[in-house]
């Protein structure tokens, strides 16, 4: 199959990008979209050219490394996909292909197709997390979860942090990422304690960095390459705001002494 | 000889643990806040570990390669982690997963490593549950198990198809705790290119920033190597492909003894390589031979009907089928551990069995499983992989049989580490895939999860106390020392002299001859002609790559080609101590199999007088030959037989 392939470059933060066209040949319907760049690449090295710089690492759709804006989508044209999963099957031979890196303020540009999603990890040094230490544990079994919790606590926890729900939102907004979270953890026994106060400080910290709000467009859920759903962000304002009312009641318990 | 002094506390097996912990020495709080330590690495070792570090209040620093810790590979570990807890009534024990280990390694493991291992098992479920792991329940709310290879209890704990991920989650959930607390620095983006040492004890690291290029020196009291496994050598493996060796490689060079190269784990069930552009593989979780049978056709005839697309694999009837684990071992069936069905794969393919279009793959059939069980359970217990498998290959498992073929995908060998997983240099320790100490010669199923998260969360924890109560007079370093600036100097001309060598190909190009000599040689089936044959292949490799390898851009930049390209020479040396090992140990065990050892039958023949021992191996400059060490391997506990699982 033979491709044009129009592609973001940009040198580093400091330098301007454009848009730069290639053109790629004879590449097997069976290869991953990664393999078709990694075919364009050793074309560029060889003839002297600069390759194109794109994060990539498990290549089987697990560690959410991969970000590319393809034609327009996060992840490419196929649903439920990373990019390292997308193969040139789904592409008509002589398409040309658009290639962006994430668009998004939180998201600054590393060197062409790579962004910098470090703002993520700050979102879950914030309270992503159960505030147990190692060792001191109860055994597994005296906390015993309903299936049907623990499966719904599975789906939002299979979220691989790609950032591709702050790409596809118009303003990129983080919330499904952070809804995936909190929902996971407010779902399970051991994550009670701490959710009023975990959604209050993921939220605070999601503001500070630049991500948008949300306003019910559902793009996140439908470019997310793991179907995590939009009721995870319902979830996450439920709890936020009954955080906001127990606080408001424990104050007005507080002032009454 | 030096000296290989594993140090394995007095007493009976199942006491020592016990007894070092209550006899080793601690360190008070006020003395951890001015001790710094090093993890290179957030897998499952690293993140654990640097997490449970800092908790306890030293100051941590943690380096990955990836833009956050959580990408780690350890992330996309499929099936489950063993625990000997016994929640199935099975008959499950501490001493049986020890002892399944051992087995299952082909006795050539430490007992007392595994015994602690087993031992420590149960500890990890409960704290990652804690943690909000969402391991699989029943429907009464309590965990449930699943089998594994090797095991003929029920001990494996799971989530979905995901459960490396979800493991490593609970770890980056503690890591992330431990970074905003401050305890513990992240320094992401960074490739750890050299070690350095301060009068023989190790001291600190040199790194390169990946985005700046910048080459940054960082010191500590204490090192501890966290960064997997070495199995990318082969370039085609199911690593991710940043995976690499040079961390624990630069150990080597600075005086770590590398024990047991040549023990590779070609991993049964991964999608089969569909062309040249191939850059990497996908496993299939090992919990689909569970309820997947693999077969091939019995007649020579349907094969060549399978190929030519005349016949579909459903209309292959029954006794026309070669269920060959089920026929050759009828015990253990589609689950013999994974040596065993790797090269029995190989066997039947080199005889002309292989079906799909290479002729290079067997299958991994549903049929009966979704017929007994329901299309709704299979799809709950291997949804996920299912899905991935379809999005590959482009056909359903529902419908038609998996296609499947060995791959490389673990490494039992690694830095030798000592009962406190410390190497043979003072201060430089060693945990999860990058040490060699609890697999043997081949690995469980499940047991890699386990080992990660049992050095890093129970058991580093207290040895490396150990070692830095007597450092709390040392104050910290000052990395403009000459040692700090000789190391950090070497890496730039290292930098420079590969940057500036001949450019007449691309790093891949290297990297994918290297791996064609080592699966062809020192993969699923070794043999005296064929490893002399790798030595001199991979020779001239090295002089082409030392005299031609083309680097784009510049050194101060990111620059992903310079990158690969110093984990490719690293792996050309490795690649050659790997052959070694093999050309040494004339014997067959686990996933080192010798043709010219193996019985009647074509299993593997061990040589328990002569090789029951850890072969590790001492750098001796760049041009001399590595030096061999013995730490003989003692068995008090369980005898030594051929493994058996007919």
């Amino acid at each position: 199959m033979n491709f044009t392939l129009k592609i973001w470059r940009q040198k580093n933060a400091g330098t301007k990008g454009q848009i730069v066209s290639y053109d790629v040949t004879a590449i097997s319907p069976d290869s991953s979209f990664f393999e078709m760049l990694d075919t364009l690449n050793q074309k560029l090295i060889m003839s002297g050219g600069d390759p194109v710089s794109f994060d990539h690492d498990c290549r089987e759709g697990i560690c959410g490394t991969c970000s590319l804006y393809i034609n327009g989508r996060p992840h490419g044209p196929e649903k439920g996909v990373t990019t390292c999963q997308l193969h040139m099957r789904s592409f008509k031979d002589g398409d040309t292909i658009h290639i962006e890196p994430w668009r998004a303020k939180a998201f600054p540009v590393i060197s062409d197709l790579i962004v910098d999603r470090s703002a993520f990890d700050k979102i879950i040094q914030a309270g992503g997390y159960v505030s147990v230490n190692t060792g001191g544990v109860p055994d597994a079994n005296t906390i015993p979860v309903p299936k049907e919790k623990s499966d719904e606590a599975f789906d939002a926890a299979t979220c691989i942090g790609c950032g591709a729900c702050v790409a596809a939102c118009s303003n990129a907004a983080a919330m499904l990422f952070i809804g995936a979270k909190v929902s996971h953890l407010a779902l399970l026994p051991q994550g009670q304690v701490e959710a009023a106060k975990r959604v209050e400080k993921m939220v605070a910290c999601m503001d500070e960095l630049g991500f948008g709000n949300c306003s019910n467009t559902y793009a996140c859920e439908a470019e997310c390459p793991k179907g995590i759903s939009v009721s995870n962000i319902a979830r996450m304002n439920r709890e936020f705001l009954s955080s906001k009312l127990f606080a408001e009641k424990e104050k007005i318990i507080q002032d009454s002494f | 000889m030096t000296r290989l002094n594993a140090r394995i506390p007095e007493g009976p097996v199942a006491e020592k643990w016990t007894a070092y912990k209550s006899g080793c020495k601690l360190v008070n709080p006020n003395n951890k806040r001015k001790l710094d330590i090093i993890v290179v690495g957030t897998g499952l070792a690293g993140a654990s570990a640097a997490a449970s570090l800092g908790q306890l209040g030293y100051n941590v620093k943690v380096f990955c390669y990836q833009d956050t810790p959580r990408r780690a590979h350890s992330i996309a570990a499929q099936g489950g982690i063993n625990a000997a807890k016994n929640y199935q009534n099975d008959g499950d024990s501490a001493y049986r997963l020890f002892y399944d280990t051992i087995k299952g390694g082909d006795y050539r493991a430490r007992e007392a490593n595994v015994y602690r291992l087993a031992e420590v098992s149960n500890q990890i479920i409960d704290l990652c549950v804690a943690q909000g792991v969402p391991f699989a329940r029943e429907y009464s709310g309590l965990l449930t198990n699943r089998s594994f290879g090797g095991a003929q209890v029920s001990r494996t704990f799971y989530a979905r198809g995901q459960t490396g991920q979800q493991l490593l989650l609970g770890a980056y959930g503690a890591l992330s705790r431990q970074i905003a607390a401050g305890n513990v620095t992240l320094f992401n983006r960074r490739d750890v290119l050299d070690m350095v040492l301060v009068d023989g004890k190790a001291r600190g690291i040199i790194v390169r920033n990946l985005v700046t290029g910048e080459i940054e020196r960082h010191a500590a009291h204490a090192v501890v190597m966290a960064n997997g496994g070495y199995g990318n050598v082969f370039f085609l493996s199911t690593n991710a492909m940043g995976s690499n060796v040079t961390p624990a490689w630069s150990a080597y060079r600075k005086g770590a003894m590398f024990a047991n190269p040549a023990y590779t784990q070609i991993h049964p069930t991964c999608i089969p390589v569909h062309g040249d552009a191939q850059s990497k593989l996908t496993l299939m979780s090992e919990s689909l031979r569970n309820d997947g049978r693999i077969w091939v056709p019995a007649k020579l005839k349907d094969v060549e009907r399978l190929r030519s697309k005349e016949v579909k694999p459903s209309d292959i009837a029954e006794a026309d089928r070669d269920y060959y684990l089920e026929r050759r071992y009828p015990a253990f069936g589609n689950l013999v551990p994974r040596d065993v069905a790797s090269r029995a794969a190989k066997e039947r393919c080199d005889a002309g069995f292989g079906v799909g279009s290479t002729g290079v793959a067997v299958y991994l059939d549903f049929a009966d499983a979704i017929k007994r069980k329901g299309h709704d359970t299979i799809d709950s217990l291997y949804g996920n992989l299912f899905q991935m498998y379809q999005q590959i290959v482009a056909e359903s498992p529902y419908e038609t049989p998996m296609m499947i073929y060995p791959a490389v995908h673990y490494t039992m060998g690694g830095l030798w580490v000592d009962y406190e997983l410390m190497t043979t240099i003072p201060g430089l320790y060693a945990i999860g895939e990058c040490n060699f100490s609890d697999h043997g010669a081949n690995r469980l199923g499940a047991s890699a999860l386990m080992q990660g998260l049992a050095d890093g969360y129970f058991v580093l924890p207290y040895t490396i106390g150990n070692y830095l109560a007597a450092e709390i007079h040392t104050p910290r370093f000052d990395t403009a020392s000459s040692e700090f600036t000789i190391a950090a100097q070497a890496v730039t001309d290292r930098l420079k002299a590969i940057k500036n060598s001949g450019a007449k190909e691309s790093v891949d190009h290297f990297h994918r001859r290297l791996g064609r000599i080592m699966w062809e040689y020192c993969g699923m089936a070794r043999n005296e002609a064929g490893l002399n044959e790798a030595l001199y292949l991979i020779a001239e490799l090295r002089k082409e790559f030392a005299q031609g390898v083309k680097i784009p851009g510049g050194l101060d930049e990111y620059n992903p080609e310079l990158e690969k390209a110093c984990r490719v020479a690293d792996f050309i040396d490795l690649g050659e101590l790997m052959v070694r090992d093999a050309l040494q140990r004339r014997e067959s065990c686990g996933g080192h199999f010798r043709e010219e050892f193996q019985t009647s039958e074509g299993e593997a023949l061990r040589n328990d007088d002569e090789f029951a021992f850890v072969g590790a191996w001492e750098y001796k400059g760049r041009d001399a030959a590595a030096e061999l060490h013995r730490e003989e391997l003692q068995f008090n506990e369980i005898k030594l037989s051929q493994r058996s699982y007919k």
